[in-house]
Parts: structure tokens; C-alpha cells; sequence
């Protein structure tokens, strides 16, 4: 079945399988999106998934964060079976998801986007009876938040809209980081970004694996993916093509792999 | 605050943005230049006689400017605004004039008021119609059904407690009706709720990116269904203070609301493109508004260029929000 035919670090060949998906299909009409599709995420690694344009990436992705309903198949958080009525059922599950469109309110603080959907209210009556929220405590988080993922900012109190491209993508991360409690998803987190950015953000990728979580990075960017990666997940014509690790296989073989060209 | 923050330079830095980058600055310096004008132009205007009434006079347009805000930081727009306040006046004028007891009357006129909000509400979340569209659609159904319900005239309500907001009191030489009061009191809860809960944080981000909303669960339908529900009661609450001012119901009265909200808001500084702006602003807007209305009223000049002046203040408002996003 999985082609897994190289030896790997062994922190990550002995650690459990997160997120697991087992033949999930997804069709639109005659279109076939996902073809029975294989997914292991294991604990603490970064795991890239490649592929040609409608290789069923974002679908798959979609499908393992509630974002969609697979026609059939199985996904398994922690071994144990889950259906996510939506993104936040997952959200609830402790997956966090990094959306191509990053998901912020330009016109509020970055304290504010970190925190929306789930704000924090101040203790005591001023919370409980009057709603009132506790926008030190969150600026305090916000700000530790950044400084524990080693990411600068002029100002926490900015507006989203004031930041360049890889702030606000640093932010929509340090967001996934500080909520995810087992892994975080990411969807071309580094599209669109300058050669300094997108250290920046794969630095952040790194530190989110330093914290224990596991990370799903789609990406285009082959020399990304072999610079970050532990393991890249090969999709092809909706199904999983090879998993491969970037120490036994150069980025030609991957290719290959992607375009038919070659198996794993 | 128990606790006292150390100013870091970060801190003071953003204290200096804050100051000059707080929308309200401007509206206020509009508003300073245009009491300054009027000052030197007639004397009587500083008096605090005047002064009083101008606030009397901002009392419904300030009030409606609030609901007109709630709705504009979601991007919508409210164009039933007046005729759902002259549908309240009209109601418990109606219901008194039977003989109902005054507080079940005004208590019913605000609850259908607040229904009117929230059936708006319904139709732009739950259909996903344009709040333009919506709203432009019930000012037409309301002002058929009020000329019905009236039989086509304006009738005077003669009532203490329906009158009782514009029983007035004595400040410092100022002469300050409740309806005053409560307009300010409406102020404080409202900014309340939309700076320092949830439900304010979430209303910003429904008007500033509704897809980014949804995405991180907050419940977009259910909001702005809340939204045009508070809305629709706020503008239940102009109209008793409405009729504390002028004890008369009248089908056509409130003629000049949506201009008078609406330029309001956007002169205060919230932009129709949703979650920008604030209350404060409106609170400015609306009494820029009520200081042009009673500055040419004073100069004896016809009401209509009022409405003309307004028309123009309101269009480069927008022109001015316009040209700053594209700048950004
Ligand atoms: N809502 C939809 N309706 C019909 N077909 C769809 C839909 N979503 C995806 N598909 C099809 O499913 C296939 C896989 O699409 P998917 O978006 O998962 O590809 P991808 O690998 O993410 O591609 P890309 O690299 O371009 O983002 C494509 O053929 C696409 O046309
Ligand atoms: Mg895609």
C-alpha cells in the first residue's frame, strides 16, 4: 500500500499517527476530486503535501478539516473515528487551519484577529454579567504569542491592514499556533511572498514543530518543501502517489512521481 | 484599573497613533469650524438658550444615527429608519388615542418596531438579500400602511407619559430634556457594547471581512439578525422620544431621516463599506448635522438648503472615505 520505502529519522518513524484518512472519496457529479485517498499525519513532524494543479490537494485538506463531507471513507483523529459537521468541529478537535486568504479582519488589531471567535472575557461580574472583555489580558497573550514564535511586529496594537504580506502571514499563523493543541494545517502559506518572508514564515512553520505539534503544509514551492519537510506526501490524480522523504529522494524524483513520470 | 502598565516607547508610540489616527478627529474639527463660523456670524447662537435646543433638536437624528451606525459597521445600509420610527409615533399615538393605557402603548409601538428590525434582518440574512434593496423595500410598504393606519393625516397625542421625555431640566444654564439624557445614556450602552464585548468585536468583523468571520465560527446570519433586531428597537426609542418633543403623530413627518442618519454616520467617520468607524463619531456627525440645521436656521435661510447643504456634506463624506481606502 504506502509506498514508504526509506529509512526516516526515528523520532518520527516511532511517533503515533495524529491524523489518519483511509480511502476517502469525493466526488462532484462525474467529477472525480478524490480518488480513495490515503492520509497519515504522524506527532511532531512537518509533513508537505505536492502536487499537479487538481491533484486534490485543497480537496483533501478540506475534507480532513470538516470544510467538506468525503462521498466515502474513513478520517481518524488519534486512531479513533471522527465525522466534523464543519471547520469548527475541528477547530474544537484541536486542528487549526491557516487559510489561503489568511481569514482576518483587516481594519482590527492583531490582538484582535488572534483572539476572533474566541475572546477572552475579563474575570469576575464585568465578565460574567456584563460582558466585558479582557482586552489586556489578550493583548498580553497576543504579544507572548509573537515573541514565543521569535516573530517581530513594529506593534502589536497595528491594524492587520497596516502589515506587510508576511506579517499578516506570520499573524494568521502565530493564530493557528496558539490555538492548534494537536496539529495545524496550512494552506500555500508562502504563495505570494518575497524570498525574506518567506523565511520568515517557514521559520515560524519550525517553531510550531518545536512545540510539539504536527504541521500540514501545502505547497507549490518545491526548494520549500525539501528546505522544511520531514516527510512530502505525493498526490496524484486524487490519490495518494508516494510518501517520500527529502533525504532519499531529490526534487526531480518528486516531480517525476507527481507527473506520472516515475514511481516512488 | 488596579494595575498600572509601564510605558514602554512601543506604547507611547501607539498612544500618538491612536490620537491622530482616531477617526473622530476629523468630524470634530468639522464641527468646531462649522460652530466657529456660525458664532462669528450671529451672536445669538453660542447663547446657552440655543446651545439647548440644538441638542433637543439632535435628540431623534442622534438617536436614529445609532441604529443607522449598528447597521452601516455591517455594511448594510438602512433606508427604513425613519418610517420605522414614525410607524412607532404613530402606533402608540393611535393606541392612547383609543384609550389603551400609555406604557403598554409605547411598550407595543417599540416591540413592533423592533419586529419591523428584525423581519429586515431576516430577509438580508436568511435570503441574502441587499439591505439596500430590503430596507428601501419596507420604507415603501411603510409608508403606504402608515397613511392606512392614520387615514392619511397627521393627529395630535396628547399624553404626560408619552410626552414625558420632553420634560426638561436645568444644568447649569442649559435646559436639558430626559429625551437628552437618553439619547446620551443610548450612546454609553451602545459604544459599551460595541467596544468592550464580543458582540462588537464580532460586528467589525462582519462588516470587514464576513468569509474571515465565518471561518473562525462566529455565527455571521445570527449576528446581523441581532443587529437590525437592536436596530429596529433603538429606532422604537426615537420614536417616544419623538413624541416628547412634538406631541403629534404624522405619517409624513421624518421626511429628511435617511439623509439626516446616514450623513451622520459617514460624516462621523464610518465608512459604508462596513467595519470602520464608531459611535463617537456618529454622536459627532449627528451633531454636526442638527448645528448646520440650527446655524441656517438662524441666518433665516429656507429650510430646503439645508437639505441641499446636507446632500452636498453627505457626498463628500463619502468621496473622502472613498479616496482614503484607495489609498490604503
Ligand atoms: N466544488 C467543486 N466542484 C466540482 N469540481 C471540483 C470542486 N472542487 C474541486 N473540484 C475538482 O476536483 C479536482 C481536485 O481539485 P483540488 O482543488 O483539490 O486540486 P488541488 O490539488 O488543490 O489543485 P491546485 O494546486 O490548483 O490548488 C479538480 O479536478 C477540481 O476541478
Ligand atoms: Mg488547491
Amino acid at each position: 500500500m504506502s509506498d514508504v520505502n526509506s529509512p526516516m529519522a526515528p523520532a518520527t518513524l516511532s511517533a503515533p499517527v495524529v491524523l489518519e484518512a483511509r480511502n476517502v472519496i469525493k466526488t462532484y457529479g462525474h467529477v472525480t476530486a478524490l480518488a480513495g485517498v490515503d492520509f497519515e499525519l504522524r506527532a511532531g513532524e512537518i509533513l508537505a503535501v505536492v502536487g499537479d494543479n487538481g491533484a486534490g490537494k485543497s480537496t483533501l485538506i478540506k475534507a480532513l478539516t470538516g470544510a467538506l463531507h468525503p462521498t466515502s471513507g474513513e478520517i481518524l483523529l488519534d486512531g479513533i473515528p471522527v465525522h466534523f459537521k464543519g471547520p469548527l468541529d475541528a477547530r474544537h478537535a484541536g486542528i487549526e487551519t491557516v487559510y489561503q486568504d489568511l481569514a482576518m479582519a483587516p481594519a482590527l488589531d492583531i490582538a484582535s484577529n488572534l483572539f476572533l471567535g474566541r475572546e477572552l472575557r475579563a474575570p469576575g461580574i464585568l465578565g460574567s454579567v456584563f460582558r466585558r472583555l479582557d482586552k489586556k489580558r489578550m493583548r498580553q497573550e497576543a504579544q507572548r504569542a509573537m515573541s514565543d514564535l521569535k516573530f517581530r511586529l513594529p506593534s502589536i496594537d497595528n491594524a492587520v491592514e497596516a502589515l506587510s504580506g508576511g506579517q499578516r502571514q506570520g499573524v494568521a499563523v502565530a493564530r493557528a499556533a496558539l490555538f492548534a493543541r494537536k496539529l495545524v494545517i496550512m494552506d500555500e502559506p508562502t504563495a505570494a511572498l518575497g524570498v525574506r518572508e518567506t523565511g520568515q514564515v517557514l521559520e515560524l512553520i519550525r517553531s510550531i514543530r518545536e512545540r510539539g505539534l504536527a504541521v500540514v503544509l501545502i505547497s507549490h514551492n518545491m526548494p520549500n518543501v525539501f528546505d522544511i519537510a520531514d516527510r512530502i506526501h505525493i498526490m496524484r490524480l486524487g490519490r495518494r502517489a508516494a510518501v517520500v522523504t527529502p533525504k532519499t529522494h531529490s526534487m526531480n524524483d518528486v516531480v517525476a512521481i507527481m507527473t506520472g513520470a516515475a514511481t516512488a | 484599573m488596579s494595575t498600572v502598565i509601564p510605558s514602554s516607547p512601543d506604547r507611547k508610540a501607539s498612544l500618538k497613533a491612536r490620537i491622530f489616527g482616531t477617526p473622530s478627529v476629523g468630524p470634530f474639527l468639522v464641527l468646531l469650524a462649522f460652530c466657529i463660523i456660525f458664532a462669528l456670524t450671529n451672536p445669538r447662537f453660542l447663547a446657552t438658550h440655543n446651545l439647548s435646543i440644538i441638542l433637543q433638536q439632535t435628540v431623534i437624528i442622534g438617536v436614529l444615527a445609532i441604529g443607522q451606525t449598528l447597521v452601516i459597521l455591517t455594511a448594510g445600509i438602512d433606508l427604513a429608519v425613519g418610517a420605522i420610527c414614525v410607524l412607532g409615533t404613530i402606533i402608540a399615538g393611535k393606541m392612547v388615542n383609543l384609550g389603551y393605557d400609555p406604557v403598554l402603548s409605547m411598550g407595543f409601538a417599540i416591540l413592533v418596531c423592533t419586529a419591523a428590525g428584525l423581519s429586515a434582518g431576516s430577509l438580508i440574512s436568511a435570503l441574502k438579500l441587499p439591505p439596500f434593496i430590503v430596507t428601501l423595500g419596507i420604507l415603501g410598504i411603510l409608508t403606504a400602511a402608515l397613511r392606512l393606519i392614520s387615514s392619511g393625516g397627521a393627529f395630535a397625542v396628547r399624553d404626560p407619559f408619552l410626552a414625558w421625555t420632553g420634560n426638561t431640566m436645568k444644568l447649569g444654564g442649559f435646559v436639558l430634556t430626559y429625551g437628552v439624557l437618553i439619547m446620551f445614556l443610548l450612546y454609553g450602552v451602545v459604544w459599551y457594547l460595541l467596544n468592550e464585548t464580543k458582540w462588537g468585536r464580532h460586528v467589525y468583523a462582519i462588516g470587514n471581512n464576513p468569509e474571515a468571520a465565518r471561518l473562525v465560527g462566529i455565527p455571521v446570519r445570527r449576528h446581523l439578525l441581532s443587529v437590525y433586531l437592536g436596530a429596529g428597537l433603538i429606532y422604537g426609542i426615537g420614536a417616544w422620544l419623538a413624541l416628547g418633543r412634538i406631541p403629534n403623530a404624522d405619517p409624513n413627518a421624518m421626511q429628511t431621516a435617511n439623509l439626516d442618519s446616514i450623513t451622520a454616520v459617514v460624516i462621523g467617520g464610518t465608512s459604508l463599506f462596513g467595519g470602520r468607524g464608531g459611535l463617537i463619531g456618529t454622536l459627532i456627525g449627528a451633531l454636526i448635522v442638527g448645528v448646520l440645521r440650527n446655524g441656517l436656521t438662524l441666518a433665516g435661510i429656507d429650510p430646503l438648503w439645508q437639505d441641499l447643504v446636507t446632500g452636498i456634506l453627505v457626498i463628500v463624506a463619502v468621496a473622502l472615505d472613498q479616496m482614503s481606502r484607495r489609498k490604503n
